[in-house]
């Protein structure tokens, strides 16, 4: 296994981390927090391949990561807003509870 | 330079399990800040200065207040940080779902062979990521600026918007 591999089964497993963090907890932030440890993991993979790969002085994989850190940024803040607004309505952050739309 | 990347994974694996595990919400957002934390440290090792910054900065420094300030806009009292575990069952799914997704991806990257890497570390001065950000990617760079300011915008109006609702209420 060289390098790059490595570094790939690392972001898989910080992937299937937060993967299953945001599928088993209860809580809208956890949630959230394992949604941006995916994203992380997607930027580790980003760097992994522009330090390993042909053309790293096209700075490709820097770039996107800085976007995507961008991205995930906004996604926090609006993310946790709703987090907010659900509490003031349903006075808990349970996602069982936030049934309201359900037909 | 393995030796050094088996210690980032295990500080940065090791810390975001621990935080996506415990019951505590403030301690699982400080741990995850070691997490975030231990990725810049992964970019610097890798040779990324300027995406190692903005991940301290960003997520060490911005993402991880506004995460404790909704920790602490969201509970009910002193004693209702503790939140309670989940079912079992889908405890148990959740871990069998991520561990399948991160051993498929895991074994397909093991299983590929990777040739004629590049094993020397590049360098990306900063003034050439500054031309290229102002340069051939700067469309995308304000397609961001905007996105960043119509995603503040959007975050205040719903987290501000208590007036509206009790006035639109039946």
């Amino acid at each position: 296994m060289n390098t790059l591999q490595m570094c790939l089964v690392l972001s898989s497993l910080l992937f299937g981390i937060g993967l299953a963090a945001a599928l088993a907890r209860s809580s809208a932030i956890l949630v959230l927090l394992g949604i941006e440890l995916m994203l992380n993991a997607a930027n580790l993979n980003f760097i992994a391949f522009w330090r390993f790969g042909p053309a790293p002085e096209a700075g490709t994989g820097v770039l996107f990561v800085l976007f995507a850190i961008a991205v995930a940024a906004a996604e926090a803040a609006v993310g946790l807003a709703l987090a907010i607004a659900l509490y003031r309505h349903q006075r808990t952050i349970r996602l069982q509870e936030a049934t309201r739309l359900k037909g | 330079m393995n030796l050094a990347l088996i210690i980032l994974g295990l500080v940065i694996l090791g810390s975001a399990a621990t935080a996506l595990s415990i019951r505590n919400i403030v301690r699982s957002v400080l741990l995850l800040v070691a997490s975030w934390f231990g990725i810049a440290a992964f970019y610097l090792w890798a040779g990324a200065e300027f995406a190692a910054f903005a991940q301290a900065l960003v997520y060490g420094g911005a993402v991880s207040m506004v995460v404790l300030f909704a920790v602490l806009l969201t509970r009910r009292g002193h004693l209702d940080v503790p939140v309670p575990p989940p079912p079992p069952g889908r405890l148990l799914w959740a871990i069998v779902a991520g561990g399948a997704v991160a051993g498929i991806i895991a074994a397909a990257a093991i299983r590929t062979p990777f040739e004629s890497l590049n094993n020397e570390a590049p360098s990306l001065p900063v003034r050439k990521l500054g031309a290229l950000l102002m340069g051939p990617q700067a469309a995308a760079l304000l397609v961001t600026g905007v996105l960043l300011t119509a995603a503040l915008l959007g975050a205040v109006v719903i987290a501000a918007g208590a007036k509206d609702d009790k006035e639109g209420a039946p």
